[in-house]
């Protein structure tokens, strides 16, 4: 007790100590396992392979780089990637916008509270177990052609199936499955920050609007979007980076092209090409970067 | 003439709470306006029905004579300052005074030549790009003031406009207000809780208790003329007696109030003057406000009183605290209340 209050008078008044006491454990994480990792990895994506010893040779090198872009089948996986990244962020912005317009604006106290555990209850069961579940449901004996098939629009399915590069012979093999299996996983990384986002915005500024001559559609566009603009930045950054990663979900579900993530994991795996997988792992995170300046230059983060 | 605005038994409730309870109310053109009452008295109720943003469960909306209840607010000739200023903090003081504009699709070269005078009115021309977080408590009340009068609106509504600016800066506001009204000659309608505010600024008052409206009458009735204990007290102050104190000091029981100005203490040496009536009490404590003071004065039926006594040069010392004193009024300068 006395050796306490004798510390805790000690760092009374000894404030610049007192805050890099506190900062060291954070820090020492920070600092080692997540940029000292980082580190690591960039150092190993600029080795390259020796063809014939399968060894890493640790020298600086743009050799695999080099086969990362010059390689067509490289470059169609970060395409092929990409463009699902893009299309499964826009999809959730649009699906997330008008529920968390409710949650925040509309839903009372306990309906808001029920929406809340409603949209992070997925997040508490295994991840494994949704994407399986998700392939039964979208297979071709699956419930959800079922449902096409006794509401007799089986045609519109099949039809639906048969857009080139899209479609597939089930929805379970198809990238249009597949991107509803990415959709269905992150939407609550969008929902919440922009349900977070829109709360921030008080009634008022609608009332303003409103009161000074905007319809609902032009203060929608004037006043809610720009300031939810931070949060659906947010939640798109999630969206965005976890399909970007994700290697789990092309693997179980859709068709057989290759994903950056299922990339990493086999050239650091099976292949053993470490140097490979690190360049790819670069990938997103310089596409990120990318959509972070871009959205900064658009404005997404004024109203933060 | 029709009336700018007109409440025609108008009723609104939230759940078991009766917000407004069959309020009529006709306000003129180039009217200045108040609506007066404690938190929760319906008066802002009352400006949210007039301005859209609710709509009443009975009763109807009138302005400048049509009928307006199912109007939208975007479809209302009337314009709001918010309590909190409800400024859109993305967008410029230019931006935001100009807003109104921009959704009716005046061009950009002329909105903001327009917000830049609307700006210059109420002297902010130099802070056009700034940003609302950027501007102090009285200024962000004038960007609000310019961005709601930037419509030429028919009404101007204020919703607590003062309520957030310290006493100096109210004090200046509501001269500024009052002759920016005059100027403009349009209707303004402002909902407040400080009774001083209203009586200062406003042409008729409103006083609201409990959804209805207690008494409207220019601030002056109101002050000399109250017509129930509630806004006896609340509109200024003043010692409401009723009871057996009452019925000996009038020969009636009804309630009557007297302003505490009204009220001389003298002692009970002197002969009492004519045309007074009064009673004796214990002079209880004196709380000193510089140009005046205040007494309370315990009467023999247990009822305290509060005196104002202005404190001029010439004024005698009172008495000392504990002292028995005579209180003594004018007959005419009691009035009477309805009993409630």
């Amino acid at each position: 007790m006395n050796a306490l209050r004798a510390a805790s008078s000690f760092l009374h008044g000894r404030n610049a100590f007192y805050v890099s006491l506190l900062l060291l454990p954070p820090l020492l994480w920070l600092g080692t396992v997540y940029l000292g990792s980082l580190f690591v990895l960039l150092t190993q994506s600029f080795y390259a392979i020796d063809e014939f010893t399968a060894r890493v040779v640790p020298e600086l090198t743009l050799k695999t780089y080099r086969q990362l872009v010059s390689q067509p089948a490289n470059v169609d996986i970060v395409v092929r990637t990409l463009a699902m990244a893009v299309a499964v962020t826009i999809a959730c912005g649009i699906i997330a916008f008008p529920v968390a317009n409710y949650m925040a604006r509309y839903a009372g106290p306990k309906m808001k509270a029920f929406f809340y555990v409603g949209v992070m209850l997925p997040m508490w069961t295994s991840y494994l177990v949704k994407v399986y579940a998700w392939r039964l449901i979208l297979a071709k004996q699956g419930i959800v052609s079922w449902g096409f098939e006794s509401a007799g629009a089986s045609p519109l399915l099949d039809r639906v199936l048969a857009t080139p590069v899209v479609g597939g012979p089930s929805l379970a093999s198809s990238y249009i499955g597949m991107f509803i299996v990415f959709v269905y996983m992150w939407l609550p990384f969008m929902i919440l920050p922009l349900a977070a986002a829109l709360e921030r915005v008080p009634g008022s500024l609608l009332q303003a609007s409103a009161d000074l001559g905007a319809r609902p559609g032009q203060t929608f566009r004037n006043v809610v979007l720009p300031l939810a603009l931070p949060g659906l930045a947010a939640g798109s950054v999630f969206t965005f980076s976890l399909t970007l990663g994700d290697y789990i979900i092309p693997s179980v579900v859709g068709a057989p092209g290759y994903f950056i993530g299922m990339m990493v994991y086999q050239q650091q795996g099976t292949a053993g090409n470490l140097p490979l997988a690190a360049a790819f792992s670069v990938v997103p995170i310089i596409l990120i970067a990318l959509y972070l300046s871009l959205a900064k230059r658009l404005g997404a983060f004024d109203a933060l | 003439m029709t009336a700018a605005i007109e409440l025609r038994e108008a009723s609104r409730s939230f759940g078991t709470v009766v917000a407004l309870d069959r309020v009529s109310l006709s306000i003129a053109s180039g009217e200045f306006f108040a609506l007066l009452g404690p938190s929760g008295s319906g008066k802002t109720t009352c400006l949210r029905l007039i301005a859209g943003f609710d709509h009443p469960d009975r009763g109807r909306i009138l302005l400048d004579g049509e009928d307006v209840t199912d109007v939208p607010p975007f479809d209302r000739n009337v314009n709001t300052v918010f309590q909190d200023y409800a400024l859109f903090p993305h967008m410029s003081v230019a931006e935001n005074v100009a807003y109104g504009l921009r959704v009716r699709r005046v061009g950009a070269a002329e909105r903001r030549r327009r917000a830049i005078e609307m700006l210059e009115l109420v002297q902010l021309g130099e802070f056009a790009d700034r940003r609302p977080n950027q501007l102090s408590g009285g200024q962000k009340q004038r960007v609000a003031l310019a961005r709601a009068l930037i419509n030429q609106p028919r009404v101007l509504l204020l919703d607590e406009p003062l309520g957030a600016l310290d006493l100096k800066l109210r004090e200046e506001m509501q001269t500024e207000l009052k002759g920016l009204q005059q100027r403009l000659g349009i209707t303004f309608v402002f909902v407040t809780h400080d009774q001083g505010e209203a009586l200062s600024m406003a042409d008729r008052v409103a006083v609201f208790s409990r959804g209805r409206i207690e008494q409207l009458d220019t601030p002056r009735g109101l002050y000399a003329r109250p017509r129930t204990a509630f806004v006896a007290s609340f509109v200024g102050s003043a010692n409401v007696v009723a009871g057996a104190l009452a019925e000996r000091l009038t020969g009636r029981r009804a309630p009557f109030a007297i302003r505490p100005e009204m009220i001389e203490i003298r002692t009970l040496e002197a002969p009492p003057s004519p045309g007074t009536v009064g009673t004796e009490g214990v002079l209880e404590d004196v709380l000193y406000h510089g140009s005046s003071s205040r007494c309370h004065v315990r009467t023999d039926d247990g009822e305290v009183l509060a005196v104002a006594r202005a404190e001029s040069a010439g004024a005698e010392p009172l008495p000392p605290q504990g002292t028995r004193v005579r209180l003594a009024w004018r007959t005419g300068d009691s009035v009477t209340l309805e009993a409630e």
